[in-house]
């Protein structure tokens, strides 16, 4: 049965009114910033609170890992899960190479919290991901 | 700098932390974003605990 009701397209409806009309470069930079230091990216697009609770909880979830003595992967080419373990790390940010800059992270779990260490600091990377998306689809109107 | 909490306290820190992410960019109001981050907390921790008793009953 054919309806003769048209629905705007996804996140169309914000566009018009949203106080936060950006650009896709714009949205992009939301992304980017928001890969680099948790929370900015929604700083970025106008979600100052939401940026300063993301900001806080992934920050702490990072440093709560390293200062489990939890493992910080490097980049390598060796086994598949080392390769996750790195990109997921890599999602803090600049957490992770200012971490990896001050040598922080050991690069073997010796204690039964450092494994839990390792895990605090890959989700956090994970996270980081997810917020940073997140502004970006705040950033193009997807979300308000 | 060493931190090294019970498994329980660890449980319930990755709990509080990632639900406040998951919270926030999942859902888009306020009172929602905080509805299902005590959600997410809320089944972190039934899941830790029933999976903790499931590791109890399967060591008998």
């Amino acid at each position: 049965m054919a309806s003769n009701v048209h629905l705007p397209a996804k996140g169309a409806a914000h566009r018009g009114t949203d106080p936060v009309s950006h650009s896709s470069s714009y949205a992009y930079f939301a992304l980017i910033l928001g890969w680099l230091i948790p929370g900015a990216g929604h700083v970025l697009v106008k979600r100052p609170f939401r940026g300063l609770f993301l900001f806080l909880s992934i920050t702490c979830m990072f440093v709560l890992g390293v200062a489990m003595q939890g493992k910080l992967y490097s980049p390598n080419a060796g086994e598949i899960l080392n390769i996750l373990g790195f990109v997921g790390d890599l999602g803090a940010g600049l957490l992770y190479i200012v971490a990896r800059a001050l040598d922080y992270g050991h690069g073997a779990v010796q204690i039964a919290t450092a494994d839990y260490g390792t895990k605090f600091a890959v989700v956090a990377g994970l996270l980081n991901f997810i917020a940073a998306i997140d502004a970006h689809n705040i950033g193009i109107g997807r979300k308000s | 700098m060493t931190f090294a909490p019970s498994h329980f306290a660890a449980v319930l820190l990755f709990a509080a932390l990632a639900s406040v992410v998951f919270g926030i960019t999942q859902r888009s109001t306020t009172q929602a974003m905080v509805k299902y981050g005590l959600y997410c907390f809320a089944m972190f921790v039934v899941a830790v605990v029933g999976a903790g008793w499931l590791m109890w009953l399967i060591r008998r």
